[in-house]
């Protein structure tokens, strides 16, 4: 059994960090290039200033946007 | 379960047991808060390791093996197979708002232990089952959102039925929000500033994220926070300085404008430039208060001064009308229980959950989550002095505009205070006055500047202290009324596409602008109603607030029955059908009350009669200045019987159809339940 208190540093601040982008709507950008080159391969593949432009779109965005917010 | 595993659990049994019964039994002078913390943490612990263990295993029958929407649909963005504890937090930042923070604020009223025995029972027999059974039933049928899920279980009427609740839902909730940051604002220069500031920080951060470092969060929100406190920091000047402090100190009418402007014009802004680093900035301040409050707590363990239970559990408060029953389980919403997890739980979770299983911990655990936030609010609330709360909180009307009037009519209510310690209060915070700021957010923030200020930097920083915690309510209360005045427009732009087909186009600036127009009218009107209200407005819409929350609540818990039932297991519906039932009787009691209580402060109908019959004999009735006031006056009261009303009716509506569904299914052999087959992931 892995023993969850010897997660590394690094691997702990990764995960934090996509918690926190997460949290704003930015899922993990590298788990999206995987995902592209395995399912799609050859399909163009949106670089990371894309990425970020097509999510905050989605997330807030012009169809009716899908910000979950609670009172 | 191992002997060690037994062990533990029965020591967090018998701890929360002693806690809970300290806090229900304790009539001492105070109580420390520790034994709220604690009975809540102990319970919340063994309802996550029992209850939802049940559920999952025997009511919802979760399936490790079963593939979800995430791993079906994969597409790296939408649906993308998170991380357990990644999607925890996404979850509980998307839940946490708030609500939890003001509910048991308002309800601490009534004394700390009737709110904390509702935010314990109520999350984990109500509120925790309803995010968790919703997000259940969307996995099984590939993310789908709750008014689909209406739809296809209850059908099409039932689903558009729901869609308008929600509707309404929205329209009350941003003019509550408003009203608190309008209440928080009101001739507060330093937290007017700050707030203000806000908006020129946030285009700052969009334009940086988008042209200079494009997508940079991290540099973005760092910057952010950075400014935000130089402005908080300056605040104080500008409070100070005779020449700066008019251009930031405004009435609640004045404030209310410009709320509505600024909701005007936010919404039709492109997202990057406003709403989005504004949503950075308020998620991550938001999680880091809610962290440093949890820590604040343990470190300096306050006492409560509120006594347990107070004499307005009659319904005689000043706070808000009503008694314990039906209106405590309506004030206190978010935390307890809130329909507007419903559609979380049903919008982007389910589409990034990489295993049926983590749904218990995401669903379940969140909820559990923000009822400690609730617990943490009804603590900062309550270790005030008992004569400083009921200050903050009851209305002009009730106890005058001076700390002498203020102070003579809370000590008959037997809560002792003199006119020094309430002008001392304001010293401290660095306000002018700290009389009749209701909504909860003042009454929050003095509390948790006490609890911070005693953890870090003592008296010299609670000024520092308390306009920090009102620029973390007013920040991301903005970010709500903005996407929520958008969500708003695409909802009504849709309804009225059903009949008028060329205005669902969401390009169009004619369409776009008309009904954003017709969304900030619709909250405009109930926010500048409750600013001018002499009982302070909260008194008003809160319930109306709280019954709306509650009733999508219980159209979700029906939704969750009858799936239960079309799938013959009838026999665990109790789940979901107990908690259904209890807020159906809530919030039709509570309607019921405020329709035709014959109590003018309670009753919407009595309130308009009691203005009629002065009108006949020209008399005029404070709030109103003159006869034309005392029209709107009445005219308000039949807007808010109609929507209580109206509330009344759809839960009633909703019912039906939910009743009318079991019995087709009790009489179907077969399961009936419109689930995704299982299909293999790609």
């Amino acid at each position: 059994m892995r023993n969850p208190f010897k997660i590394s540093a690094a691997s702990l601040a990764r995960s934090l960090t996509r918690t926190a982008r997460l949290m704003v709507g930015i899922p993990d950008y590298e788990a999206y290039v995987s995902h592209r080159r395995q399912a799609h391969p050859g399909e163009p593949i949106m670089s990371y200033s894309d990425f970020f432009r097509d999510r905050q779109a989605s997330r807030y965005g012009t169809d009716g946007g899908k910000i979950g917010r609670c009172c | 379960m191992t002997i060690k595993s037994k062990m533990i659990w029965t020591a967090v049994a018998v701890l929360g047991a002693i806690s809970l019964g300290i806090v229900a039994l304790w009539r001492g002078e105070s109580i420390n808060a520790i034994w709220l913390v604690l009975a809540a943490i102990c319970s919340y612990m063994l309802a996550e390791r029992f209850y939802a263990r049940f559920i999952a295993t025997n009511v919802l029958q979760l399936d490790a093996t079963r593939p979800t929407p995430a791993q079906r649909f994969n597409d790296g963005l939408d649906y993308c197979p998170t991380d357990k504890t990644v999607l925890f937090g996404h979850h509980f930042a998307a839940i946490a708002g708030a609500g939890p923070l003001v509910g048991p604020v308002l309800a601490a009223q009534m004394g700390y232990l009737p709110g904390t025995l509702w935010l314990i029972a109520g999350a984990v027999f109500a509120g925790a089952v309803q995010d968790f059974v919703v997000l259940w039933a969307s996995i099984r049928r590939d993310g789908r959102s709750l008014g689909e899920m209406i739809r296809a279980e209850l059908g099409a009427f039932a689903g558009t039925t729901a869609m308008i609740g929600v509707l309404i839902i929205m329209m009350i909730l941003l003019a509550v929000l408003a009203l608190v940051v309008v209440k928080a604002l009101t001739h507060s220069p330093w937290a007017t500033f700050t707030v203000a500031m806000t908006i020129p920080i946030a285009v700052l951060m969009g334009i940086y994220g988008r042209f200079l470092r494009p997508g940079r969060i991290g540099e973005m929100s760092v910057i952010g926070f950075v400014l935000l406190m130089l402005a908080l920091v300056f605040g104080r000047h500008v409070a100070e300085d005779p020449s700066l402090a008019p251009l930031f100190d405004y009435s609640g009418e004045e404030l209310s404008i410009m709320l509505m402007a600024y909701g005007f014009f936010a919404s039709v802004l492109p997202v990057w430039a406003l709403l989005a680093p504004r949503d950075y900035l308020s998620t991550f301040l938001k999680i880091g208060t809610i962290l440093g409050l949890a820590l604040g707590i343990f470190v300096v363990l306050p006492d409560l001064k509120m006594p347990a239970v107070t004499k307005f559990i009659d319904g005689s408060g000043p706070v808000f009308a009503g008694s314990l029953f039906p209106f405590l389980f309506i004030t206190i919403a978010c935390g307890a229980i809130s329909g507007f997890h419903a559609l979380i739980s049903s919008g982007t979770t389910p589409k990034m959950l990489d295993n049926e299983i983590d749904a218990r911990a995401i669903g379940y655990g969140a909820m559990l989550m923000e009822g400690f936030v609730a617990i943490m609010a009804m603590v900062a609330a309550t270790t005030l002095e008992p004569g400083i709360y009921f200050a903050l909180n009851s209305p002009a009307a009730l106890i005058g505009t001076s700390p002498e009037s203020a102070a003579a009519a809370i000590s008959s209510w037997g809560f002792t205070i003199t006119p020094d310690l309430l002008k001392q209060a304001a010293t401290d915070v660095g306000e002018a006055s700290i009389l009749s700021r209701t909504g909860g957010a003042p009454t929050l923030a003095v509390g948790m500047a006490e609890i911070l200020s005693s953890a870090i930097g003592g008296k010299a920083l609670m000024a520092f202290w308390y306009h920090f915690a009102i620029l973390f309510e007013a920040l991301f209360i903005l970010t709500t009324i903005d996407a929520g005045t958008r969500v708003s427009r695409f909802m009504i732009q849709d309804l009225i596409g059903t009949v008028v087909p060329s205005f669902r186009a969401t390009k169009s600036w004619g369409a776009n602008i008309i009904a954003t127009a017709i969304a900030v009218s619709a909250w405009g009107y109930f926010l500048y109603q409750g600013v001018v209200d002499p009982l302070g407005g909260i008194n008003t819409l809160w319930p109306l607030f709280g019954i709306s929350n509650q009733m999508l609540a219980c159209i979700a818990l029906v939704l969750g029955t009858v799936i239960l039932f079309k799938m013959k297991r009838e026999r665990y519906a109790w789940v979901t059908l107990a908690p259904a039932v209890w807020l159906g009787i809530c919030t039709l009691t509570a309607g019921w009350q405020k329709l035709f209580s014959d109590n003018p402060a309670i009753g919407f109908l009595a309130h308009a009669e009691k203005f009629a019959r002065a009108l006949e004999t020209n008399q005029i009735l404070a709030p109103a200045k003159s006869i034309a006031d005392m029209h709107r006056v009445i005219v308000n009261d039949y807007v808010n019987a109609t929507l209580t009303g109206l509330l009344g009716a759809l839960v009633i509506i909703m019912a039906c159809f939910g009743t009318a569904a079991i019995l087709k299914a009790l009489a179907e052999p077969n399961i009936s339940a419109r689930e995704t087959a299982i299909v293999p992931a790609e």
